[in-house]
């Protein structure tokens, strides 16, 4: 089937009709789809974001299912399977929607094996305690709704589309780590501890997840321009700790930061220094698990390889008895 | 919650009863069919535990999504019968799953082997689905309400899950020269603890309509794992029957180290809520 002029790429005439297009349905605010024309560096930059974010759902699994076998109870059990599965099929929508950028997903996987690929910094911190699976759902899935509600809009058609499936399991997942902390916050001294040291650690790592401050993020306003990003880093991460501030009390526990409080002046809610040289040397590969993840994601793929091999045998196999058959008819 | 898990938490049509329903209930199973609903709930509670081991480590997403699925179902069928069980003897679900001792599981040998590798697991799971398929479609007629309920339940998800592992032994088996060494080497460590699962235990005489005899399910089973074998072109393993005696409490020395991965948190803090 031909495929529609404004996605032949290449001749002049084509590229500047398209580019036009282009430039009024973002002017309008409306969504690009996957056959229309886009400007290469717009395919570029979702790609690489769209491609890391699924990443990060599959690297993101990991920690917490660190913990599947040794939750509490076995209502709890059930309810982290479900969250960590979640976690896997957000990364196939997200793969998925990447794809018809015109990447298969093999190739991002294997950029993610080989260590090409980024993923969120986030899930190179230990989780060491059951409480950091609460803190996880409340601070890291939280962060990551504050995050991906203003994505449900972005200009990008599949991608928004995804978004707006996952913002709804998302916001599952936080509420169900906010009443593990809740439960914690309520029971002995010993799990009350437990809690108030996994929000001291997460606490400070899920700020960074926004990203670099503003006047330190060289990406974001091409992002902006393209109506991919609604709100700048720092506005959304001065939001978050606005919610988790008010969530914190409701716990009977404290945010790990004595400059937290709310601007009359400004409207926006402020917050102590982050150290950055520590977000970098993590996004280096430098952090505490980086290796550690990226081992278990290799051996996992490697291990699978056979398996892999064996359902495609089968699926060529079985589209080749049903061709011959056909014909033989 | 995604599509992908909602059988986990989904309401199925007449008398099919979930956990929560159970919880809420005051129906009180005999000492007799207290002991059965372990046999039951252990056998799901361990291979549940088993089968969490591959969540972020299996050989596709969409496995990952499966395995999930499967080990989630099988949680809600333990959950349902630990808590019938514990009604003979005011005892929750949890006090049960994490508080007793080894001798005191009555989980058969075959849900507490070792995942292995893929092909492993896909033939421990075509066994346990076929034998709880059989079982649980006979047991929604028990004449105790309750396990007839939890059964209605889950026979719908146990036959997906026969399903899922079928269509993998299919695969495995005519795929690639390796996938075939690997699943019939995966047939063949499983297959001494096939027996257990049909032995007839004193118990069983003592519940008369509520239970399902062990043996009875031996014929439809041989006969639905046949089919496929045959299809597949694979034998049924020719092996010796391991002794068994889960039902009894005598375990394989697998169980142990389940147990201490299990049960270690919630001991550290006895008596604390979660
Ligand atoms: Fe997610
Ligand atoms: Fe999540």
């Amino acid at each position: 089937m031909a495929a529609p002029a404004a996605t032949q790429y290449g001749s002049p005439d084509v590229d500047a009709a398209g580019q036009q297009l282009f430039d009024e349905l973002i002017i309008q605010d409306s969504r690009i789809e996957p056959r229309d024309w886009m400007p290469e560096a717009y395919r570029k930059s979702l790609t690489r974001q769209i491609s890391q974010h699924a990443h990060s759902e599959i690297i993101g699994m990991q920690p917490e299912a660190n913990w599947i076998t040794r939750a509490p109870s076995l209502k709890r059990k059930a309810i982290l399977m479900a969250k960590v599965q979640d976690e896997a099929g957000h990364g196939l929508y997200l793969y998925s929607a990447a794809e018809t950028l015109g990447t298969p997903r093999d190739k991002m996987t294997e950029d993610l094996i080989a260590g090409k690929a980024r993923y969120s910094s986030i899930f190179n911190y230990p989780v060491l305690t059951w409480a950091d699976i609460g803190a996880i759902g409340w601070l890291v899935d939280g962060a990551a709704i504050c995050n991906q509600v203003p994505l449900c809009r972005a200009s990008y058609g599949p991608y928004g589309r995804a978004m707006v499936r996952i913002c709804k399991e998302e916001s599952f997942h936080q509420r169900q780590g906010f009443e593990i902390l809740l439960e914690l916050a309520n029971g002995t001294q010993a799990q009350r501890d437990m809690a108030q040291d996994a929000i001291n650690r997460w606490y400070a790592p899920s700020l960074m997840m926004f990203g670099p401050p503003d006047d330190d993020s060289p990406n974001s306003n091409q992002s902006m321009a393209w109506n991919i990003k609604r709100f700048s880093n720092d506005e959304l991460r001065s939001r978050f700790v606005g919610m988790i501030a008010e969530q914190v009390k409701a716990l009977g526990l404290s945010l790990p930061d004595p400059d937290v409080r709310f601007n009359e002046d400004t409207g926006k809610w402020e917050y102590g220094p982050l150290d950055w040289e520590e977000f970098k040397e993590v996004l280096a590969g430098r952090g505490p698990c980086n290796a550690q993840r990226m081992e278990r994601r290799r051996e996992a793929h490697e291990d699978g390889a056979w398996v892999r091999e064996a359902a495609a045998a089968y699926a060529d196999k079985q589209a080749r008895g049903a061709a011959s058959a056909t014909e033989a008819a | 919650m995604s599509e992908a898990n909602a059988s986990a938490t989904r309401i199925t049509p007449g008398n099919a009863l979930r956990p929560e329903d159970i919880a809420a209930s005051d129906a009180v199973p005999s000492p007799e069919a207290a002991e059965y609903a372990l046999w039951l709930g252990d056998d799901s509670l361990i291979l549940a535990q088993r089968l969490g081991w591959w969540i972020s480590r299996a050989p596709e997403l969409e496995e990952d999504v499966a395995l999930a699925n499967i080990a989630l179902d099988l949680i809600g069928h333990a959950r349902s019968f630990l808590t019938y069980a514990g009604h003979a003897s005011g005892r929750t679900e949890d006090d049960l799953a994490y508080f007793r001792r080894e001798p005191e599981f009555r989980s058969a040998h075959l849900f507490e082997q070792p995942n292995g590798d893929f092909a492993r697991t896909i033939a421990r799971q075509f066994v346990v689905s076929h034998y709880q398929w059989e079982l649980y479609s006979r047991l929604t007629h028990s004449t105790d309400a309750t396990l007839a309920g939890i059964a209605a339940k889950a026979v719908k998800e146990v036959d997906y899950h026969r399903d899922h592992s079928l269509q993998w032994v299919l695969r495995l088996a005519q795929g690639t020269e390796e996938s075939r060494r690997r699943m019939i080497a995966g047939l063949k460590l499983t297959w001494p603890y096939v027996e257990e699962l049909f032995a007839d235990e004193p118990l069983i005489d003592a519940l008369g309509g509520a239970a399902v005899r062990p043996s009875s399910l031996r014929e439809p089973f041989d006969a639905a794992v046949a089919a496929v074998l045959a299809e597949a072109d694979l034998e049924v393993p020719a092996v010796p029957g391991a002794t068994g005696g889960g039902r009894r409490g005598v375990h394989s020395e697998h169980l142990g180290y389940i147990l201490a991965e299990l049960q270690v948190l919630a001991r550290e803090h006895p008596g604390a809520s979660w």
